[in-house]
């Protein structure tokens, strides 16, 4: 049951979107968060949507797997729906029962904020999709290098993601070994009330803290003696570099936010 | 130079936490070790093998005496990142020495470190995964191979440093016998054909055989020395200290309790059963 987490799932491709510098991927997601902020209407709801999509048609990842990531998110995807859907004022009343009454205003509402949620998530999976944790980290790590010169610990953070990316599936693996033999033992993870559930988790946990750390320190070891000294006169095997693909995508984005800010501007 | 690592008079304790004693380890070891030599340690569970491994690159210093690798004085701070370029580390869990989850990558790490340049460490790194037989899974995720194939990645991840010498903890006491054989396979081979000096700590006797030299501690001292024959004719030395000589030896030695006078050095059953067959022709 612990096998099919996606967090940070990647696809491996060829597409241009799997060969772009992951910088680009990052700022263009940036863009394009920006540009879904400032969509107001249906056009401009279109124009960011239709990006989206030849976006994921290039990328060539299964429209099935995007499915698959947004079921965690169905609650808050539905809550914000009702939410919208009832207490938004308006004039044209569809529905009226006792108090509660639904408006036409609400039901767009309610539309346009779980369609811009769903258009941010999908936006959000097509990048780490495409794109390697590790190529990830680096585009970060550079992106943010300047902030170094206000100390803050970039390579650090990005070392932690890396090593954190790592040893997500090791421990994983662990918490399913801890479970099966504390169950061979007897102890019972699926029934009893809530508080009795959270309390078998503990002899999950306490292992797996103990092995975690124990981890961590043959870790430390074990990058001491391949001469860690942090990020100071490091280099790396992969340099980013940008290509005319890059550029393009970069075009493209401008051309998107350019459009949502003058249709915008005309109030649409 | 032809010394690759000197031990001399080391005393080392761990500090004991509250009021327990200190654990001391050594009292007054000396050791040297050839360069280019393949030296196997054997000892007991806790007679300090891994505690000495630790001093072959400053994890740990010595609470006395000195430790020289290549004739640096490893209590030297200056000297730091150029004796742990000499000697690479591989530790028991090939788990918890992986940093990247590319395999590339993660070999990538230490040269990384050292801050060569780009196109070099692309080099380095498909020639290393090339010496452990791992190039054609370069863009695996590690979590997804086999223990000896991560061993393997873990030992490339250290020669793609270009040490003149690997240290080896234990690298084959979490593994299957396939696994033990393809990471012994891999040792010989980076001794045989690289002249990479190796130092292999282990508890199994038949990888210890195929050694050029044995070390054998008990309590902080060396207790045997010599070639896999010398040692391991010493049956009784090897019981009196809680370790078995290869099953070749424990036999020849069994029988000879029994009235034969059989030479106890063979190493492999073929030579054994040739000494067992002489000594029953007549
Ligand atoms: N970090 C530590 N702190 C305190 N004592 C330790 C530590 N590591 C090892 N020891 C003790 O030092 C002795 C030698 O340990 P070690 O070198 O790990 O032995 P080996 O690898 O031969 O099994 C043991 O008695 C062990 O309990
Ligand atoms: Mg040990």
């Amino acid at each position: 049951m612990l096998k099919d987490v996606t967090l940070g799932q990647f696809f491996p491709g060829k597409s241009v979107i799997h060969r772009l510098d992951p910088r680009t991927k990052l700022l263009i997601l940036v863009g394009y968060i920006v540009a879904l902020f400032l969509a107001v209407s249906w056009l401009s709801y279109g124009v960011v949507f239709v990006f989206l999509a030849v976006s994921i048609a290039i990328s060539g990842i299964p429209l099935k797997s995007f499915f698959k990531g947004m079921k965690p998110l169905m609650f808050i995807l539905l809550f914000t729906g009702i939410l919208n859907l009832f207490f938004t004022q308006g004039e044209t009343v569809l529905v009226q029962i006792w108090t509660i009454s639904i408006t036409l205003e609400g039901v767009i509402r309610a539309f346009f904020m779980v369609f811009r949620i769903l258009m941010l998530v999908t936006g959000t999976f097509l990048l780490t999709y495409t794109t390697s944790p590790i190529a990830l980290t680096d585009g970060l790590e550079a992106l943010l290098s300047p902030l170094k010169k206000i100390k803050l610990p970039v390579h650090e953070l990005s070392m932690m993601m890396c090593i954190a990316l790592r040893f997500i599936p090791t421990l994983v693996e662990e918490t399913d070994k801890i479970m099966s033999a504390q169950k061979a033992r007897g102890a019972d993870f699926e029934s009893g009330n809530l508080v009795q559930r959270v309390k078998a988790l503990v002899p999950i946990l306490v292992p797996l803290f103990i092995s975690a750390f124990r981890r961590a320190d043959e870790l430390a070891t074990a990058m001491e003696c391949r001469c860690y000294q942090g990020g100071d006169g490091r280099t790396k095997m992969k340099l980013l570099r940008m290509h005319g693909c890059d550029y393009g995508s970069f075009l493209v984005a401008a051309l998107l936010i350019t459009a949502v800010c003058v249709l915008r501007g005309f109030g649409l | 130079m032809d010394k690759a690592i000197s031990v001399e008079h080391l005393k080392f304790a761990y500090p004991g936490v509250d009021d327990t004693p200190d654990i001391v380890v050594f009292e007054d070891l000396n050791l040297q070790i050839k360069q280019g030599s393949f030296v196997a340690v054997l000892g007991g569970n806790g007679c300090g093998k891994s505690t000495l491994a630790k001093h072959f690159n400053s994890i740990l210093l010595p609470g006395g005496g000195k430790v020289y690798v290549y004739g640096m004085d490893t209590s030297d701070p200056e000297k730091l990142i150029a004796i742990r370029r000499c000697t690479g580390m591989v530790f028991q869990n090939p788990d918890n020495q992986i940093v990247a989850n590319v395999v590339e990558e993660d070999v990538a790490f230490g040269p990384e470190n050292l801050g060569i340049a780009s196109p070099e460490i692309r080099n380095r790194v498909d020639r290393a995964l090339k010496q452990v037989g791992m190039y054609s899974y370069r863009e695996h995720a590690p979590h997804l191979l086999s223990g000896g194939q991560k061993q393997r990645v873990a030992i490339a991840g250290v020669i793609a440093m270009e040490p003149k010498c690997i240290v080896l903890d234990e690298p084959t006491a979490m593994l299957d016998p396939r696994g033990r054989r393809e990471v012994m396979d891999t040792i010989l081979k980076l001794n045989a054909e690289k002249g990479i000096t190796v130092v292999l700590i282990t508890h199994h006797m038949d990888e210890a055989a195929q050694a050029q030299r044995v070390v054998v501690l008990h309590q902080g001292k060396v207790a045997a020395d010599g070639t896999p024959r010398e040692v391991f004719s010493q049956v009784e030395l090897l019981h009196s200290i809680g370790l078995a000589a290869p099953d070749t030896a424990e036999l020849c030695w069994e029988l000879n309790k029994h009235g034969f006078d059989l030479p106890l050095g063979s190493l492999e059953p073929d030579e054994c059963a040739q000494i067992l067959y002489e000594a029953l022709k007549v």
